[in-house]
């Protein structure tokens, strides 16, 4: 089982990213949770969302305190929120920032994977918005691995109608321009 | 076997009511039901559903809405969560007492104060003798199932009752996860057209829930507890319907793995399958733990209960909340009232878990099985603790 941790700011859509992942996945035909940190949440303020992926029915229904991947769809968390916190020691961190891998593992002090890529750019470009949460999903499905990006085109289609092929695209360059720290 | 889709629960839970040909339904959003009264508000407003949404400005209007259609002979639904629930309670014996097959979905949620919106039980508990069929969902698909099978069961002609469905807040109604919808026309088949006893209308004049002094009024009070005692006897029939048409069963009591169990756990919502995985790990270690999950709560199914318990030695019961001043938690109160009269019963122990949203994890799990082991002397039975309290 893989469980993912997602970091962001209330509005920049880690709740949908969760849910769309964890529609395409069972689509997929693989087993899959997406939730949200439950609780009151405010437009800004620092939110986390939650994945769970396997291959066999998932049971636990707990919250997820030692990720396999921690993916942050805002790097100007770092440093607010502890991101790394429970990581496990061969886990993965994803940022999504301009900087290079070897730049956040500084700031984090943090010896492990990083990879990055800038989502936001991305976003900006693809779709006129910076909002990256979609476009991280190819990032984290690169690094992941479990599934192709085509997976996620009927649950993506569904969501955003006409402006589907926007958010696919954004995703397919984040999953083709991320750099880790290997 | 149809295929599984990922859906939030609380939205599936729309959706499968969507597919029970419902006349009208009242809800009030409140959090974490919103999205179920969201989600019903769009099935009706998009034409999805022949069905009339009545909004209404509080929940005792929404009770109140519902009871008024109910009685009208259409099949209606409601859903509510913790204050609006309470709000609605001194409506419920009312629907119970107008044998009302009404159906409720309860997202459960601690109630105030402090404020707290997080799940736990708190907010059905209060509501236990309000003569309403209680049934617990495990998860999603559970929460889909048991609201598409309480609409047969209220409706049957030797039960005539409303039913709630609890469903555990966020741990359930916020979870995306693989989901099965039954087929549609199946649905229909199972799920016949009401057929009331009697009905309100302008051109027939008839008096529901009337006036009753002390010559009456005991003989009624008989007559519903023996109504929802019997009620039992139609769930089981229905499941088994259920189970032959749709392939998924379901049991009063349910088990796992307590065959042979020397100590058993009991939970009743959610939270089962993570206790299985505590299960799984103890059993690996040698130790000969079990777990019973509680869906039926009323009526109660004692009989089962009685059964599955009778060659344990230690039985830990949580519960969802406390019954302030009291026994312990209600859960509790009650397995200890159902095995008072048998000679052979497990020592019992109650752990009051997951108050207002607070986690529950596997180890947890695994720590009250070995904190109840390590009590050779049974010092702690018929004791209640709050598990992970801070002193």
């Amino acid at each position: 089982m893989i469980e993912v941790r997602w970091h962001g700011r209330g509005g920049q859509g880690a709740v949908t990213s969760v849910e769309l992942l964890a529609v395409a996945a069972i689509s997929a035909g693989k087993y899959a949770q997406g939730f949200p940190s439950f609780g009151p949440e405010r437009r800004g303020a620092p939110v986390a969302a939650f994945s769970r992926i396997d291959e066999k029915k998932i049971k636990v229904r707990s919250g997820i305190y030692e990720p396999d991947v921690v993916i942050v769809l805002d790097a100007s968390l770092i440093g607010l929120v502890n991101v790394i916190d429970g990581l496990k020691p061969e886990g993965k961190l994803i940022v999504n920032t301009p900087k290079t891998p070897e730049e956040i593992k500084k700031e984090l002090n943090f010896s492990g994977f990083v990879a990055t890529v800038d989502g936001t750019g991305i976003a900006r470009k693809a779709m006129g918005v910076p909002i990256a949460n979609t476009t991280m999903i190819g990032a984290l499905l690169k690094v992941i691995g479990v599934m192709g990006l085509e997976e996620m085109k009927e649950a993506v289609e569904h969501r955003f109608g006409r402006i589907a092929q926007k958010n696919l695209n954004a995703m397919k360059r984040a999953y083709e321009e991320i750099k880790t720290s290997n | 076997m149809a295929k599984r889709i990922g859906m939030e629960v609380a939205v599936a839970v729309a959706e499968a009511v969507g597919q029970c040909d419902i006349d009208m339904a009242a809800v009030y959003p409140i959090t974490p039901q919103s999205h179920i009264a969201e989600h019903l508000s769009d099935l009706v407003a998009d034409g999805k559903i022949n069905a009339e949404f009545v909004t209404v400005e509080s929940e005792h209007s929404a009770m109140s809405a519902v009871i008024g259609a109910s009685g009208t002979g259409a099949r209606v639904y409601t859903a509510t969560s913790s204050q609006g629930l309470m709000l609605m309670h001194e409506l419920l014996p009312i629907a119970s007492g107008m044998r009302l097959p009404i159906v409720m979905g309860i997202a459960n949620r601690a109630v105030s104060g402090p404020l707290n919106i997080l799940n736990d039980h708190s907010d059905i508990m209060p509501q236990r003798d309000s003569g309403w069929i209680s049934l617990f969902a495990e998860n999603g698909q559970e929460a889909i199932d048991l609201s598409i099978q309480a609409f047969k069961i209220a409706e049957h002609k030797d039960v005539q009752l409303p039913v709630c469905v609890n469903i555990d807040g966020f741990q359930l109604t916020h979870m995306v996860e693989p989901l099965e919808f039954p087929d549609q026309e199946l649905v229909n088949k199972f799920l016949p057209t009401r057929v009331p006893y009697a009905t309100l209308h302008p051109a027939k004049p008839v008096t529901m829930g009337a006036f009753s002094m002390s010559d009456y009024f005991t003989e009624i009070m008989k007559a519903k507890d023996e109504a929802l005692k019997n009620s039992k006897k139609v769930i089981l029939e229905v499941w088994d319907e259920w189970a032959k048409m749709f392939g998924r069963s379901y049991k009063p009591v349910e088990t796992y793995k307590a065959e042979d169990a020397d100590i058993l756990m009991l939970t009743m919502g959610s939270m089962g399958e993570t206790a299985e995985m505590a299960i799984d790990g103890l059993r690996a270690k040698g130790v000969k733990a079990g777990l019973i999950k509680l869906r039926l709560w009323r009526p109660f199914p004692f009989a089962e209960i009685k059964a599955v318990v009778k060659n344990a030695k230690k039985l830990i019961v949580t519960d969802r909340a406390v019954s302030f001043g009291g026994p312990g938690g209600p859960v509790f109160s009650e397995i200890k009232s159902a095995l008072y009269a048998e000679i052979q019963r497990p020592a019992i122990y109650n752990y009051i878990i997951g108050l207002g949203g607070r986690d529950v994890t596997v180890p947890d799990f695994v720590h009250m099985f070995e904190k109840v082991i390590a009590d050779k002397a049974n010092k702690a039975v018929d004791t209640y603790e709050f598990w992970g309290v801070r002193e």
